[in-house]
């Protein structure tokens, strides 16, 4: 039974564990490279565990940036987090412990591959095994990442890109997945103001002017509705 | 080594704390919501536009820095962003896209020294 759910979840996690090893390793080698220690690394992955946000908070960190400002911003970049529970199968979940670890873990590899697979399917155990896999995956290779980078003194300058690439792949991914074009360009266009705005506090004025727009947005498509009715 | 560069402990501990209640908070809201909410068009409606609006914005801010009115210099990065994102509609395979454009990158920093 045991050696069943290892099988099955190894061969879940078998897509996106690799991936997320190689991720790993280029954010334990900003980790260092930003002049952090390399312990920071397996900190930040157990504690937080959330891939993308890690990047960022690392910037951030380092920018000397105010734990108001990274509140605000954790909040609205893993505020698509909050909407991953509406369909995770949570359910197949038996014990108050795996329960809570299975929201704990809840990231966006773990979405995506239990939500793409009918929740009968699937046993508590083989998500929980999944989770735990994809979790020592990416705390892996920050860790080796990092000391790689303070032991051997490794420093790609071509790896501050890995960064950028990451969240140019989900910004994709996104778009493509809200098949429209209004929402994107309105995102560019707050990002822009913001810019000519409030150029030191961007990403804030951005996010805020973005969610502002989105609420006026529903509203007025919930009246216009409302009026066809 | 004692030192974490111009960032204190205390500093970097409280970032880690912060951004890991949010991000569990976030994590647990829909199980702690009502069954009424959690069908709410607002949510859904969020759910459907949020993300993909936040990670352009994010993407905008990672590329404030890059100098719209100098071709060399500018091109370096938004070339590897364009390599990025064509690599990714055509296989839609995360990792070969970031590898993709990262490589990309190395090769503009060779021609562009930065």
């Amino acid at each position: 039974m045991r050696q069943v759910v290892l099988r099955d979840a190894l061969r879940d996690v078998a897509a996106v564990g690799p991936g997320m090893g190689v991720l790993g390793a280029s954010f334990g080698l900003l980790v260092v490279g930003s002049g952090l220690d390399w312990w920071w690394a397996p900190v930040f992955s157990v504690v937080v565990f959330a891939g993308s946000l890690e990047f960022l908070l690392v910037a951030l960190a380092v920018a000397g940036t105010p734990l108001a400002a990274i509140a605000v911003t954790t909040l609205l970049v893993n505020g698509r987090h909050a909407f991953y529970g509406l369909s995770f199968p949570l359910h197949r979940i038996r014990s108050r412990a795996g329960r809570v670890y299975g929201v704990l873990a809840l990231t966006d590899e773990a979405y995506a591959l239990y939500t793409a697979r009918p929740a009968a399917s699937l046993s508590g155990p083989r998500i929980l095994t999944g989770q735990a896999l994809m979790q020592a995956c990416w705390v892996g290779g920050g860790t080796v990442g990092a000391l790689a980078g303070s032991g051997f003194g490794l420093h790609v300058p071509a790896l501050e890109f890995v960064f950028t690439a990451l969240f140019v792949v989900l910004a994709t991914e996104a778009t493509v997945a809200g098949r429209e074009a209004t929402g994107p360009l309105l995102a560019v266009a707050c990002a822009l103001v913001a810019q000519l705005v409030a150029p030191g506090e961007m990403l804030l004025v951005a996010m805020g002017l973005f969610l502002a727009v989105l609420l006026v947005r529903h509203r007025f498509s919930a009246s216009r509705e409302a009026a066809h009715a | 080594m004692p030192s974490t560069g111009s960032v204190g402990t205390g500093y970097l501990v409280a970032v880690v704390a912060v951004a890991a209640a949010i991000t569990i908070a976030l994590r647990a809201a829909p199980f702690a919501m009502t069954a009424t909410l959690r069908s709410s068009a607002l949510v859904a409606d969020l759910g459907r536009r949020l993300p993909a609006g936040i990670m352009i914005i994010l993407v905008v801010h990672l590329l404030r820095d890059v100098p719209l009115d100098s071709a060399p210099a500018g091109l370096r990065e938004l070339v590897p962003v364009a390599v990025t994102v064509a690599v990714h509609l055509w296989r839609r395979n995360a990792l070969l896209s970031m590898a993709a454009g990262t490589v990309s990158y190395a090769v503009a920093l060779a021609l562009v020294p930065g």
